[in-house]
């Protein structure tokens, strides 16, 4: 029944919330000495299963073998007793602790941070890792959250590692940082296991790739012996291309026109300086850079809901005349047809409620267009039913509260609102973020759609080869400056790489 | 003026202790993410229940003076803190195993323990008959109050600390040692961790249900001490309803005010207890007893300086527990 010398081997696993199936009969086998690629679609049931792995959700039924042994994971206590450790796609963190702390946390000995502070630099120096163990976590860059993370992991003596979706929010260079490690923990006979969503990255680091399909186990085989497109096929059941296709732009006319852009946040932190450019209609302005360089500002800035300390946007009607967007409300600024779908990194925290079901969702935009007090609940029933056909949202019902779709659904739930709204110009950051391959290409179709329709899309994104595909030009913004407009079709991905971190990259982390 | 202060403080003192207690069983309370707004019930509930205590044992006696001093002191305060406990299960189970929301809890709890209080205070001025609405325990008093023999003989240092029955110095002691374990033991940086950030405690194998209990019932029963002291030492033994006030909501501003340390609640409570009584000493003669009441408010008017100041340096340790007030629950998604 079992694998032999198998680190874990998983039997017939299954886990049901309330009436969704979100693991069926899962046999999974996880070696040392090697790298798994755990794949599969948004709500696939990936994380749910680590999750019983890691000692977070308990199975209803199946069997778990730790080396052989059949183990029952009741907590995340028993997970460490037998060297499972998992690094969360949102990080389980204190902020107000240190790193020492933070990485002693659980555990039962006498605390001694000087101590702990000794052992943490040894990991370190034998891993390559960067880590300060005083430094408080929310003084910390995503990355070095992150490496915190993995030092917890392997300061608990963990030998079998689950990372969920380790790279989606790190830049091309540190990606890199991280896989070197991988690769020298591989070499010392760990077992690692990696979700991820970027295809190019299962290539380059898994040595196998499993995979899963609405909970169920589909089979795994060898990287080298698949290509891209078969391992979406795998996870989606169906052939499928993948294929952005780029129309070159048409009726190119500038619409949205910047210049000069200063943004101080709250804090009094510059977070943009200087910015200017054009966004024309037709295409779509890839803009790249490290997360929290000013991107958000930027979307903000435009869509009106961001205080500006100096410059101009204007709005260029389809006659050429100019209409500053500065200083309008974001109602009347999206009545001219601007709209914007930005993804913060909590998914939820712009844009949906939580508590809301897709179609009280989808009526945040249209509420205003009813006579009377009362509100006209048809047309955004109607429109959440074709959102979710269109998109292929899982979800028991358009009356599901939002927070209970998984991440990706519930992201398709925002883009398809804001698209539905058929706006003139689309700003989206983040469209993609933590969605699984078939519905990012989804998202993509549907933003080059909007795009051959004569809209101007301003794309924030993070993946580069993404940006490079999809985009006509790339701006690349580092520290709130403006450090490069590249035409997307000649780009270099490692010359992007450095301007992102060029001129003083790191301010904006201030 | 000196004369004036030497006078002041062992009375600021005095009203500081009940708020420190308060003050303290919150903090460690709060540091599990529990916001219990039951604590002035809960004080109510803590001196009453010893108050019974102390009233049987006293009764069971024709001459006080054949009381045991130590049965005299352990009986009330098992009870206080017996009762407590009760107060502390009961929100650590609406609040952590049936998730209910912790201000609707706390706020019942306060009500019913008020409600308690003066019910059971009331059946016991009954049972006395007296004409006035109070029980006295003036022998149980008197080992509560008991000073230090030789305080009397030291001048302004013997009057100043030395001056106050041993539950002062408890409360002062249990502060201090409240602070060294958040601060510097496995158990203190756990229930952190739990307060901040449930999820990620319960990730690293901290069950978080057994801390949040823990920390609730632990700071009910020091906070049950604190209504204790009030009737057994400030109060001479004397029990009348609703004489507490609102002392209880002043110790959770007082939690606020010392931006939850343990350790600076020491002095700010002998502060807010000298605030607390300071319109005694203003004089504001007949004509214009209204602004007695506007004295009254300071204790509360600092502690508003105190958010104001503190959201505006948004310095990230000096701010409440980041999931203060928020049932956990693991598989929520």
């Amino acid at each position: 029944m079992k694998a032999e010398n198998a680190a874990v081997s998983i039997r017939g696993v299954s886990k049901a919330f309330g009436s969704v199936r979100a693991n069926h009969k899962v046999d999974l086998d996880i070696y040392r000495g090697e790298i798994l690629a755990l794949l599969g679609e948004n709500g696939s049931g990936k994380t749910t299963l680590m999750n019983m792995l890691s000692g977070i959700y308990f199975p209803d039924e199946g069997q778990i073998f730790i080396n052989g042994v059949e183990r029952v994971i009741r907590s995340p206590r028993d997970a460490h007793a037998l060297g499972i450790g998992m690094v969360h796609q949102h990080f389980k963190l204190v902020d107000v602790l240190s790193a020492a702390e933070n990485i002693s946390l659980g555990l039962h000995e006498r605390l001694n941070i000087r101590e702990a502070t000794e052992r943490i630099n040894e990991i370190c120096e034998k891993y390559g890792f960067d880590v300060d163990p005083r430094q408080k976590v929310y003084d910390m860059s995503v990355s070095q959250k992150q490496t915190v993370e993995i030092v917890k992991v392997l300061y608990r003596g963990a030998d079998i590692l689950i990372l969920d979706e380790p790279t989606a929010v790190l830049t091309p260079q540190e990606t890199e940082k991280l896989f070197d490690v991988l690769r020298r923990m591989k070499k010392d006979g760990k077992a690692i296991v990696i979700i991820t969503h970027k295809m190019h990255e299962v290539e380059e680091i898994s040595d196998r790739v499993a995979v899963l399909r609405a909970g169920e186990y589909i089979g795994s085989v060898d990287t080298r012996d698949m290509d891209v497109e078969q391992m979406t096929s795998m996870m989606v059941g169906h052939s499928v291309s993948l294929n952005i296709k780029r129309e070159d732009p048409v009726g190119v006319r500038p619409r949205i026109e910047v210049k000069g852009l200063t943004v101080r946040n709250d804090e009094g932190v510059l977070k943009l300086r200087d910015v200017s450019f054009t966004a024309n209609t037709g295409e779509i302005l890839g803009v790249a850079g490290i997360s929290g360089c000013g991107q958000k500002e930027l979307l903000e800035a435009i869509a009106g809901l961001q205080p500006v300390e100096s410059g101009e946007v204007n709005y260029i009607r389809d006659d050429g005349s100019r209409e500053p967007l500065l200083g309008k409300d974001p109602l009347s600024i999206s009545e001219m047809g601007v709209s914007m779908s930005f993804v913060p990194e909590d998914r939820l925290g712009m844009g949906l409620v939580a508590n809301m079901d897709i179609a009280d969702n989808m009526m945040l935009r249209t509420c205003r267009k009813g006579k009377g007090p009362f509100t006209d609940r048809k047309p955004s029933k109607k429109l959440a039913k074709e959102v979710v056909k269109k998109l292929d949202i899982v979800t028991p019902g358009i009356t599901t509260p939002v927070r209970r779709l998984s991440g990706g659904n519930v992201q398709k739930v925002l883009v398809g609102r804001e698209i539905a709204s058929d706006p003139k110009v689309l700003l989206t950051a983040y469209a993609v973020r933590g969605l699984d391959i078939n519905s990012s290409y989804t998202i993509y179709n549907l933003i080059n759609e909007q795009k051959e329709r004569g809209v101007a899309v301003i794309f924030v994104g993070e993946d580069l080869d993404v940006l490079l595909e999809l985009s006509d030009r790339i701006m690349v913004l580092c520290g709130g400056r403006v450090s490069g407009i590249l035409d997307a079709r000649t780009a270099d991905k490692n010359h992007i790489g450095r301007l992102m971190t060029t001129a003083g990259g790191r301010e904006g982390h201030e | 003026m000196l004369n004036f202060l030497l006078a002041f403080i062992p009375r600021a003192v005095v009203q500081g202790i009940p708020l420190l207690y308060g003050c303290t069983g919150e903090i460690i309370t709060e540091k599990s993410g529990n916001l219990n707004l039951g604590i002035p019930g809960v004080m109510y509930v803590g001196a009453i229940s010893g108050v019974i205590g102390a009233f049987f044992y006293e009764r069971s006696f024709a001459d006080t003076a054949a009381m045991n001093p130590a049965l005299a002191i352990l009986i009330p305060l098992l009870c206080c803190l017996l009762g407590s406990l009760l107060m502390g299960l009961l929100y650590s189970f609406l609040t952590v195993t049936l998730r209910a929301n912790q201000n609707v809890v706390g706020l019942a709890m306060t009500t019913f323990g008020v409600g308690f209080g003066n019910f059971f205070g009331g059946s016991l001025i009954k049972l006395v008959d007296s004409d006035v609405p109070s029980i006295a325990l003036t022998a149980t008093s008197a080992f509560f109050s008991k000073k230090l023999p030789f305080a009397g003989s030291l001048g302004a240092i013997g009057d100043l600390f030395l001056s106050y029955g041993f539950m002062a110095y408890l409360s002062v002691a249990i502060a201090l040692i409240a602070s060294y374990v958040l601060n510097h033991t496995r158990t203190g940086l756990h229930l952190r961790a739990v307060g901040e950030d449930p999820y990620t405690a319960d990730a690293v194998g901290i069950s978080v249900s057994r801390y949040k209990y823990a920390a609730t019932c632990i700071g009910c029963m020091i906070a049950g001490l604190g209504g204790l002291y009030y009737v057994m030492d400030y109060a001479t033994g004397v029990w009348s309803n609703n004489a507490f006030g609102d002392r209880g909501w002043l110790a959770i501003a007082l939690v606020i005010f010392t931006v939850w340390r343990p350790k600076l609640s020491i002095f700010a409570s002998f502060l807010f207890g000298g605030l607390y009584i300071l319109y005694l000493y203003i004089p504001t003669g007949m004509d214009h007893m209204e602004l007695q009441e506007l004295y009254k408010m300071i204790p509360y008017v600092v502690t508003l300086l105190v958010l104001v100041v503190t959201s505006i340096r948004s310095k990230k340790e000096d701010q409440p527990p980041a999931s203060l007030g928020k049932a956990y629950f693991r598989e929520e998604r």
